[in-house]
Formats: C-alpha cells, sequence, structure tokens
C-alpha cells in the first residue's frame, strides 16, 4: 500500500480531468487499481467460462457451417480473456493469483454463464442477447480511463461483431423453420432475456461501487443507461423476427422514445451470484480440473524455457 | 512459483510498408512460442502481415519522472517547424 505524494495525486486527477487515459506507470490511488484488477479481472473470468456454455454444443452442431463458427466464436472468448487477463497484469497482479483467487470463490465471473444451455436455440439466444448485451456495455467501456483496459476493449468490440450477428442469424433461421423449431427459439428466448437484462447489474440507485468508478471515468454510462439501450435496440430485432419479448409489461413510451419493461427479479440475480445457479457448482468443477489436468503442460514449457535461457 | 512463463510484448503491422502497433502481450517460453501465441491470439481475421515479439523485461521505457524535461530540449527549437517562416506574399505552393 503506498500513498501518493500531492504532485502524484495531482497529476492523476488532472489527466482524467482532461479525459487522458492512466497507462501502468502512472501514479495511480490504491483504490483506483483495487478496482479495476477486481473488474478487469472479473470480465476475464467471464470470457473464459463463457466458453463452457457454447462448448456444450460444438459436438452437436447442425452443420460444418454452424459447428466452424462455433468454434471460432469460442476461440475469440478464449483470446478475449487473455487480452483482459493482460491488462489486468499490468496492474501488478500476475495471472496464477487471479485464478487462485476465481478457484477460491474471491473473483467472481458474469452470472449468466451459470445457466445452462439445453437447445441449439440457446446458442442463437447467446450470440443475440448475450453477447449482444455485453457489446453494449463494452462499447461504453472503450472510454474508460485504464488504458489498457479501453485498448482491450476496442479489439474486443471489433470481434465481437460477428458473435452477435451469427445469434441473430440461428434464431432467425429457426423461426423460419418447423413449429418445433419455432417454439425452442421462443423457448430460449424466455429462458435468456431477463438474464441478460440482469448482465447490466443491479439498477443504478443499489449500484454500490458504481459512485468511485464514475469519478475515476472507469465507468463512463449506467447500469439503467446501458440496459435501456440494449432494450430499445433487442425489441425491434425480435420483432422482425416474429420472437414475443417475454415480459407482459412491455411497453412503448411515445413521449420518452423508450420501451419500458416490467420489474425484474433481482432476488434470483443475487441468488444466483451467491452460488445456486443452476450451473454453478459444475463451471467451477470443470475449470479447476482442466487447470489441474493441464498443470503438465505448464510444468513442461516452464523447464524448456530454464533449458533455453541456459 | 509462477508457472505462466515469462511476459513478451507484441506488435503488429497491418499492411507491408505500414508501421508496428503495440497490440498487447502473450506469456511464452521463447520466441517461437511467443510468435506462435501471438499469431493465434492477435491476428486471427487476417489483418497482419508482420509480427514482432520481445520479452518486456527488454523494452526501454520512458518514465513519469523523465517527462518533461526528457523531452524538453525540443520546447526552445520552434524553427523545426514550417509555420516558423514568413513566405513572401503571393508566392505559391510552398
Amino acid at each position: 500500500m503506498t500513498m501518493l505524494t500531492e504532485s502524484q495525486s495531482e497529476f492523476f486527477e488532472a489527466k482524467i480531468a482532461r479525459d487522458e487515459k492512466i497507462e501502468p506507470r502512472d501514479p495511480m490511488p490504491d483504490d483506483y487499481r483495487v478496482h479495476l484488477i477486481r473488474q478487469i479481472s472479473q470480465h476475464a473470468h467471464s470470457e473464459v467460462i463463457g466458453m463452457q456454455p457454447e462448448g456444450n454444443w460444438v459436438t452437436r452442431a447442425p452443420s460444418l457451417r454452424a459447428k466452424l463458427i462455433l468454434l471460432a466464436k469460442i476461440q475469440d472468448e478464449c483470446g478475449h480473456g487473455l487480452y483482459l487477463y493482460s491488462a489486468a497484469e499490468t496492474l501488478g497482479i500476475s495471472r496464477d493469483e487471479m485464478l487462485a483467487q476465481l478457484h477460491a470463490g474471491r473473483a467472481k465471473y458474469s452470472s449468466i454463464f451459470n445457466y445452462p444451455t439445453l437447445t441449439w436455440a440457446d446458442i442463437g439466444a447467446i450470440g443475440w442477447l448475450v453477447d449482444g448485451a455485453a457489446i453494449v456495455n463494452q462499447v461504453s467501456l472503450q472510454r474508460t480511463s485504464f488504458g489498457p483496459y479501453s485498448r482491450a476493449m476496442v479489439r474486443i468490440c471489433k470481434e465481437e461483431s460477428f458473435h452477435q450477428r451469427q445469434g441473430y442469424e440461428i434464431m432467425a433461421q429457426m423461426m423460419a423453420g418447423t413449429p418445433k423449431q419455432r417454439a425452442m427459439a421462443q423457448d430460449a428466448m424466455n429462458r435468456w432475456w431477463a438474464p441478460s437484462l440482469m448482465m447490466f447489474g443491479p439498477p443504478d440507485n443499489d449500484s454500490p461501487r458504481s459512485h468511485d468508478a464514475f469519478r475515476w471515468k472507469i465507468k463512463r454510462e449506467s447500469n439503467d443507461t446501458l440496459r435501456q439501450r440494449f432494450i430499445d435496440k433487442t425489441v425491434q430485432q425480435a420483432e422482425v423476427i416474429g420472437l414475443t419479448i417475454p415480459d407482459p409489461d412491455l411497453k412503448f413510451n411515445e413521449v420518452t422514445g423508450h420501451y419500458e419493461i416490467g420489474p425484474l427479479n433481482w432476488k434470483e440475480f443475487y441468488d444466483v451470484v451467491k452460488g445456486n445457479g443452476p450451473c454453478n457448482q459444475q463451471r467451477m468443477a470443470h475449470h479447476i480440473r482442466v487447470h489441474e489436468e493441464g498443470a503438465w503442460v505448464r510444468e513442461a514449457a516452464q523447464k524448456a524455457m530454464e533449458q533455453v535461457n541456459h | 512459483m509462477d508457472t505462466q512463463l515469462d511476459l513478451w510484448e507484441v506488435f503488429t503491422q497491418s499492411k507491408p510498408g505500414q508501421p508496428y502497433r503495440h497490440a498487447g502481450s502473450v506469456h511464452a517460453s521463447d520466441r517461437q512460442m511467443a510468435l506462435q501465441n501471438a499469431r493465434d491470439s492477435y491476428t486471427r481475421r487476417g489483418e497482419t502481415s508482420g509480427l514482432w515479439v520481445v520479452r518486456s523485461t527488454d523494452i526501454a521505457a520512458t518514465t513519469l519522472d523523465d517527462n518533461p524535461s526528457f523531452f524538453g530540449p525540443n520546447d526552445d527549437k520552434i524553427y523545426r517547424l514550417p509555420t516558423f517562416y514568413t513566405m513572401p506574399e503571393g508566392a505559391k505552393n510552398i
């Protein structure tokens, strides 16, 4: 724990005020560093854990084309995890430490990945809704104040655009199919809609860490603002392909020009965050098992490196 | 013990003739592994014509304490800028 000198503190505050990026070697308050490590590592863990629900369908993709696309998307998610781990490492935490925090339950990942992918339509719903929500959040984070995080967001947003389109294409194809396929798509919509909206986090009046995040320009727009942007984009897309938004209270407000939704079940959200979602244990057990089974690869690479360097 | 190998910085070139730009970093045990990991991580869209990798510890960089005195010597040489000079009225294309 190091305190900033007065001139360092002024330098930091002035850079933030001028909308300049903070770089890893710049002086920064400890709380800023801690906040970023928590946020970026959680973001990285989400990318990596997010491969599991999609990996569930690789061997059962309905065509070779679909399988190649799904593999490319999952590979992207892995790469996105790597960009983000690298960004967090510039703040002085090692990847081993971040993984240890994840395995010990001290670091979280996005709760959405604790829901199962029951049918092929879920792959469509994840790409369209889950990645769609993530993109809205990540586009906003391109303007975040920490340089390495901002640059990772720019790269990720560029790559994510195909993810959402491939998901929407799956949903459109199924909605143009048999009654059974249409029912499958609507069922996936019904299960993923509310959890996707809750990806943006609790309502603004109940978001404990937002104050500092805004002051330091880590966060540029509020949870509710981003959520509303996603709703307004998505309702129209659902209508085009004949999907019903599973919310009886949904209505368009002519005055504000925005869609209004009914209440979300935040009790369920916090329950899943706490570990009681349908797949929490499965996701963590799988990650830990694969990490342990891969230990020999890391050891071999380490040995090889020592031989090269001596 | 840290089992994550050395940190390498990755620089990519988007087209022949373009400058190399910092893309991010990877972990690797040697040059070959660093190049392969950089290829897999930062060039998945075929938008790259060249890759450089260098161990992070081999990069020398200026620090905050160097600024502004390190870059200072240029401040009093405004005659290096074209706008310093007065051109005769009526002269064109200069």
